[in-house]
C-alpha cells in the first residue's frame, strides 16, 4: 500500500492510541460519545471491508452478513452469560463474534470465491439477500424483525467495570479498534496480504507465479470476515439489540459507502470514511428526510471526481503544504467552495420543497438556513433553481481555475 | 388441473417479465462491461412514470412515453456520468450505478412518497381472457406476455437484421475490435444503455400495475435479476432466458403451493429459493448454464 | 536423459479453426531452444498451451518427464516451469521490489502464510536483491511497476519470470520493441539468468536467435517444418522459402 512506510511508523500508531484515549475529552458530551463509539465499530468493519476491496480487489455487496451473524452469535452468548451458562469477561466476547464471522466466512466464502470480479459482487449480493431472508424465516434463532435484545451488564464485572456506562463501552470499543487496526495492518505485510494485492492487480500473472488465486481470495475473505464479526459483536454490545437490519443490504451498502468515501487505496482510508459517514448520518438524519439522497449524491460525486476518496484529496495537499506552496491554492479552493455552497443551497431548496409538496401531512412551511420559507411559493422554486444553475456554472469555472493553479504549483 | 395451468401461465408471464429485465442487463453488460446495479431502479421508474402519465393522459400513451422517458434518462446518465466513471475502470462504473440506485430510490421517495401508489390495470384490459374449467385467466396477464414477446422479438430482429444490430453483436464479444474498425462506439454505448434501461422501464410499465408499485420494488427485484444472470451465465442471452423462466416457475409455484418441507411450508421459504438455486449452480457449474464471459 | 520439456503431437483448435496442427518438440535439459516463424504461425498459442493458459485439444506435454497436460497454470509453475509474456503482464500497483518478492514467495515455501512478516524473510529478500541486481533495476526498486519505462518493464518481466527459480523458462519475445542497445542488454541478461536452466524462447530478432540459441525450431501454420542447429536452419531451403529469405542474418520484419 502507498505510504505504508510512514503509516507503519510507531509515531503514527502512538498518536492514534493517544487520540483514541483522549477523544471523549476533546469531544465531551453523551451524544459525542455515542458517535465516537459508533465510529470505532464502523472503523473495524470498514477496515475489514477494505481487506476485500482495496487490498484484494474483491467488491462485495453483502459484507454485513459476517458482521451481522457475528452479532447474532454474540447476543445469544451474552444472554447465555446472563443466565449463568458460562463465565467469560465481556471484553472477550468480540473474539467470539470474530470466530463466528470466520466460520461463516468459510461457509459462504467457499461458494462466493468460486468466481471473481463482477460475478463475485453479484453473488455476494445474492448471499446477503439469502441470509436476510433466512433471518426473517427463522424467528426462533433470529428473533424476527424485532430482533433479540440483551443486557451487557450481566456477568461478572471485570476489575470493577460492568460496562454499563457509555464511557466504559467506548473504551472497550476503542481498545478493540486499536488491536484490530494493528492486526489488519500487520496482515498487509504478510505473504498472504501481498499475494492478495498481486491477485487484485493481475490474477492471471499470480497464477503463473505459482498461486491458486481462488485460494488467496478465499483466505483473504475468511480473515476479513473474522474482523467483520468482531465489529458486529461490538455493535451488539453497544446497542444491546441485534435485528434483521444487521444483515441487511442497507448495512452492506453503508460500509461500502463509508469505505469508498474514506479512500480505498489507503490503509487508513476506511477509518477516515467511518468518521465521515457517522458524522454525515448523525448530522443530517435528524435535520432532513432527504439525508440518504444527499449521501447518495455525495457518493456518486466522489466516484466520478475523487475515486481515491477523501484520503486521496487530503494527501494530495500534504505534498503541496510541505513544499510551502499551499498559499497559491487558497484562492482557487475558496472559489470552488463558494460555487459548491451556492449549488448546494439551490439543491437543498429544491429537494426540501419537493418533499414538503409531496408529503401532504407536513404542510408547506419549512425552515432553511434560518429563513422561513413556503414550498408552495414559486419564488422559492425559482430562487433555488437559479442558485443551482449559477452554482453549477461557477463550479465549472472554479474547477478549471483550480486545475490551472495545480499545474502551476506542480511544475514549479 | 386448472390450477396447474393457471400457475404455469403465471410462471411464464412472470418469467418473461424477468427476462425483459435480465436481457437488458445482459446486453449492457456484454457490450460495455458495465453491470448496471441500478437496472431494477429503472424498472421502478418505468412503473412510476407510467403511473403518473396514466393519471394525466392515460395508460396507452404511458405504454409508449414512459419507456422513452426512462430511456432518455438512461442515455443522459451514460453520456454525462457513466462515461466519466469508465476511465477509472469497471469497478468505478459498478460503484456509480450502485450510488445511482440509491439516488433513484430516494428521488422516488421524494416525489411520490414512501408508500405504494395506486397504479392500476387499465379498465379495458381488466377482465378475464378466457375461462378454463371454471377458473378465469386475467386478460392483463395475457397482455403482459404479448408485450414481452413482442419486445423480445423486435430486439431479436434489430440484433440480427439491422446494421446497428450487427455492430452490437460484434461488440458483444469484441468491443475493441469494433472500435478499431471505426464505429462510433461511444454513441453505440449510449444507445445500448438507453435501450437496455428503456426495456427495463417497459417491464415496469406492464409489471407495475400487475404487481405493486412502491419504492421498495427495485430492491426486491434487483437481486433476483442478478441471480438470473449468474445462473444463466454472464453474457449469455439464451442462458438468461432459461434462468428467467426457471426462477419464474420457482417463485410462482413456491408461493402458491402448500407443501411441507423439513417442517417448513414451502411458501414460507419461497423468498430464499432463487438464492439457493444460485448457490447450487455455483457449486455444480460455476460458469452458469451457458456462461461465456467472465465478469 | 529425459527431455526437460516435451511436446507430443499437440493439437489446438478454436472451434473449427486449427491453430496448432500436430507439434512435437523435445528440449533437452540446459538447452537454449528458440522458436521462430512468421506471424500467425501459432507461437504464442503454443506457449499458452505449454504454460496451462489454454487447454489442449489433443496431445501431451511433459515437464521433466512428468505429464502436465491441461494442468492449471499454478500447478505447472510449481512443477518448475515459468513463462514471461509478450505483452508486459506485471502487478502494476506494486513496486518493482514487491513484484519480484511475489514471484519468490511460493518457491521459498511461504505459501499462503499470514503469520510471517515479509520484512523479516531474509532468504526471500536476499533473492529479490540478487534478481534486482541482475536485471539492473536496483535503483528503481521502490517504483510502482506501472510507472516504469517500457524497457524497464520488459526487464522486470524477465525478472519476475526467473525469480522463482524455475528450471524451465519460457520467454515470449523478450526483446520486442527494444532498441539495439536495449536488445544487447536483454540478450546478455537472458544469457546470464539461464545459465543452468532450460530455455524455450520465441523471438523475431534473428540476431538474438542466432546469438543465443543452441537449437532452433521453425513454426509455420501450426506445424514445425524444421528443427536443428542454427547452421542447419540457416541452410534449410524450406525455412528460407517460408521465413528467412535468402539472407539468414538481421532482423526479420515483425
Amino acid at each position: 500500500m502507498k505510504l505504508s512506510l510512514r503509516m507503519g511508523s510507531s509515531l503514527v500508531w502512538a498518536v492514534t492510541a493517544v487520540l483514541l484515549v483522549v477523544a471523549p475529552w476533546i469531544f465531551p458530551g453523551s451524544f459525542a460519545l455515542t458517535l465516537l463509539t459508533q465510529m470505532g465499530t464502523l472503523a473495524i468493519f470498514a477496515l475489514s471491508y477494505n481487506m476485500l476491496l482495496g487490498q484484494g480487489g474483491m467488491l462485495s455487496f453483502g459484507h454485513a452478513v459476517y458482521s451481522g451473524l457475528g452479532a447474532y452469535v454474540t447476543v445469544h452468548a451474552l444472554n447465555l452469560l446472563g443466565r449463568g451458562a458460562f463465565v467469560t469477561p465481556l471484553p472477550l466476547l468480540p473474539l467470539l463474534g470474530g470466530v463466528a464471522g470466520l466460520a461463516f466466512g468459510v461457509l459462504f466464502g467457499y461458494v462466493t470465491t468460486k468466481r471473481a470480479g463482477t460475478t463475485f459482487a453479484m453473488i455476494s449480493l445474492g448471499i446477503g439477500e439469502m441470509v436476510y431472508a433466512c433471518v426473517l424465516m427463522f424467528p426462533g434463532f433470529f428473533g424476527g424483525e424485532a430482533g433479540i435484545s440483551t443486557n451487557r451488564t450481566v456477568g461478572q464485572p471485570l476489575l470493577g467495570l460492568n460496562f454499563g456506562p457509555a464511557l466504559q463501552v467506548y473504551y472497550l470499543v476503542a481498545a478493540w479498534s486499536f488491536l484490530c487496526m494493528l492486526a489488519m495492518y500487520a496482515l498487509t505485510g504478510t505473504p498472504l496480504g501481498r499475494m492478495a494485492n498481486a491477485v487484485r492487480d493481475n490474477p492471471e500473472r499470480a497464477e503463473f507465479i505459482g498461486y491458486d488465486t481462488r485460494k488467496v481470495r478465499f483466505l483473504q475473505l475468511v480473515l476479513s470476515a473474522f474482523f467483520a464479526g468482531v465489529s458486529g459483536a461490538l455493535s451488539c454490545i453497544n446497542f444491546e439489540i441485534v435485528g434483521a437490519e444487521n444483515v441487511s443490504a442497507l448495512r452492506s451498502g453503508g460500509v461500502l459507502l463509508a469505505t469508498f468515501i474514506g479512500g480505498i487505496p489507503f490503509f487508513f482510508g476506511p477509518v477516515l470514511g467511518a468518521v465521515i459517514f457517522i458524522l454525515f448520518v448523525a448530522a443530517l438524519s435528524g435535520v432532513t428526510k432527504a439525508w440518504l439522497l444527499y449521501l447518495g449524491l455525495f457518493f456518486c460525486a466522489m466516484v466520478l471526481y475523487a475515486p481515491g476518496g477523501v484520503a486521496s484529496l487530503l494527501l494530495a495537499q500534504i505534498g503541496v503544504i510541505r513544499a510551502g506552496k499551499f498559499g497559491r491554492l487558497v484562492v482557487p479552493y475558496a472559489a470552488g467552495a463558494v460555487a459548491c455552497a451556492t449549488a448546494l443551497c439551490g439543491l437543498i431548496g429544491i429537494v426540501e420543497s419537493v418533499y414538503r409538496l409531496s408529503d401532504s401531512t407536513q404542510g408547506t412551511a419549512m425552515r432553511l438556513a434560518g429563513l422561513q420559507l413556503d414550498a408552495a411559493q414559486s419564488a422559492v422554486w425559482v430562487g433555488s433553481s437559479m442558485l443551482l444553475v449559477a452554482g453549477f456554472v461557477a463550479l465549472r469555472f472554479a474547477a478549471r481555475f483550480i486545475g490551472r493553479r495545480w499545474t502551476e504549483v506542480k511544475a514549479a | 388441473m386448472d390450477f396447474l395451468l393457471v400457475q404455469v401461465l403465471n410462471s411464464i408471464s412472470y418469467g418473461l417479465l424477468l427476462f425483459m429485465l435480465a436481457s437488458g442487463l445482459t446486453l449492457v453488460f456484454s457490450l460495455m462491461g458495465v453491470l448496471n446495479f441500478a437496472h431494477a431502479s429503472f424498472y421502478m421508474l418505468g412503473a412510476y412514470f407510467a403511473y403518473q402519465i396514466s393519471r394525466w393522459i392515460g395508460f396507452w400513451p404511458a405504454l409508449v412515453l414512459a419507456p422513452l422517458g426512462v430511456g432518455a434518462l438512461g442515455m443522459a446518465v451514460e453520456r454525462f456520468a457513466l462515461r466519466r466513471a469508465h476511465r477509472y475502470g469497471h469497478v468505478a462504473e459498478l460503484l456509480f450505478t450502485f450510488g445511482l440506485a440509491y439516488l433513484i430510490e430516494e428521488a422516488t421517495h421524494l416525489v411520490w412518497g414512501r408508500s405504494a401508489v395506486p397504479y392500476r390495470v387499465p379498465p379495458d384490459l381488466d377482465g378475464p381472457l378466457f375461462s378454463i374449467m371454471g377458473t378465469q385467466y386475467p386478460m392483463y396477464r395475457g397482455f403482459m406476455m404479448l408485450v414481452a414477446v413482442a419486445m423480445l422479438v423486435s430486439i431479436w430482429l434489430v440484433l440480427k437484421k439491422t446494421r446497428i444490430g450487427l455492430v452490437i453483436q460484434a461488440a458483444l464479444t469484441h468491443p475493441q475490435t469494433v472500435e478499431a474498425l471505426g464505429h462510433n462506439v461511444p454513441r453505440v454505448f449510449m444507445l445500448v444503455f438507453g435501450g437496455g434501461v428503456a426495456l427495463a422501464g417497459l417491464a415496469g410499465v406492464i409489471g407495475g400495475n400487475a404487481f405493486i408499485t412502491e419504492p421498495g420494488m427495485a430492491a426486491a427485484l434487483g437481486p433476483i435479476v442478478f441471480v438470473i444472470v449468474v445462473v444463466g451465465g454472464m453474457g449469455s442471452l439464451g442462458g438468461a432466458f432459461i434462468a428467467s423462466l426457471l426462477i419464474g416457475f420457482i417463485q410462482t409455484f413456491a408461493v402458491s403451493l402448500d407443501w411441507g418441507l423439513f417442517g417448513y411450508n414451502i411458501s414460507q421459504v419461497a423468498p430464499v429459493l432463487p438464492y439457493l438455486v444460485m448457490v447450487l449452480m455455483l457449486i455444480v457449474r460455476p460458469k452458469g448454464l451457458m456462461g461465456t464471459r467472465e465478469g | 536423459m529425459s527431455a526437460a520439456l516435451e511436446l507430443v503431437d499437440v493439437h489446438k483448435s478454436f472451434g473449427s479453426t486449427r491453430i496448432i496442427n500436430g507439434v512435437s518438440l523435445s528440449v533437452a535439459p540446459g538447452e537454449r531452444h528458440a522458436i521462430i516463424g512468421p506471424n500467425g504461425a501459432g507461437k504464442s498459442t503454443l506457449y499458452n498451451l505449454v504454460s496451462g493458459r489454454f487447454p489442449l485439444t489433443s496431445g501431451a506435454i511433459r515437464l521433466n518427464g512428468e505429464d502436465v497436460t491441461n494442468l492449471r497454470p499454478y500447478q505447472i509453475n510449481r512443477k518448475g516451469l515459468a513463462r514471461s509474456f509478450q505483452v508486459t503482464n506485471l502487478f502494476n500497483n506494486l513496486s518493482v521490489y514487491e513484484n519480484l518478492r511475489c514471484a519468490v514467495l511460493w518457491g521459498a515455501g511461504y505459501r499462503y502464510s499470514f503469520w510471517h512478516r515479509l520484512s523479516r524473510l531474509a532468504s526471500v529478500n536476499a533473492r529479490v536483491d540478487e534478481v534486482l541486481a541482475k536485471i539492473g533495476l536496483a535503483r528503481r526498486a521502490r517504483t510502482a511497476a506501472g510507472t516504469l519505462s517500457y524497457a524497464e518493464q520488459r526487464a522486470l518481466e524477465i525478472g519476475v519470470t526467473i525469480a522463482g527459480g524455475a528450471s524451465v523458462i519460457l520467454l515470449d519475445e523478450p526483446t520486442a520493441g527494444m532498441s539495439r542497445t536495449e536488445t544487447a542488454h536483454a540478450v546478455e541478461l537472458v544469457r546470464q539468468v539461464t545459465v543452468d536452466k532450460t530455455l524455450l524462447m520465441v523471438e523475431h530478432d534473428m540476431g538474438v536467435v542466432f546469438d543465443l540459441a543452441d537449437r532452433i525450431s521453425v513454426l509455420v501454420y501450426g506445424e514445425i517444418i524444421a528443427s536443428g542447429t542454427p547452421q542447419e536452419i540457416r541452410a534449410n531451403a524450406a525455412v528460407q522459402a517460408a521465413y528467412l529469405g535468402t539472407l539468414g542474418k538481421g532482423k526479420a520484419h515483425a
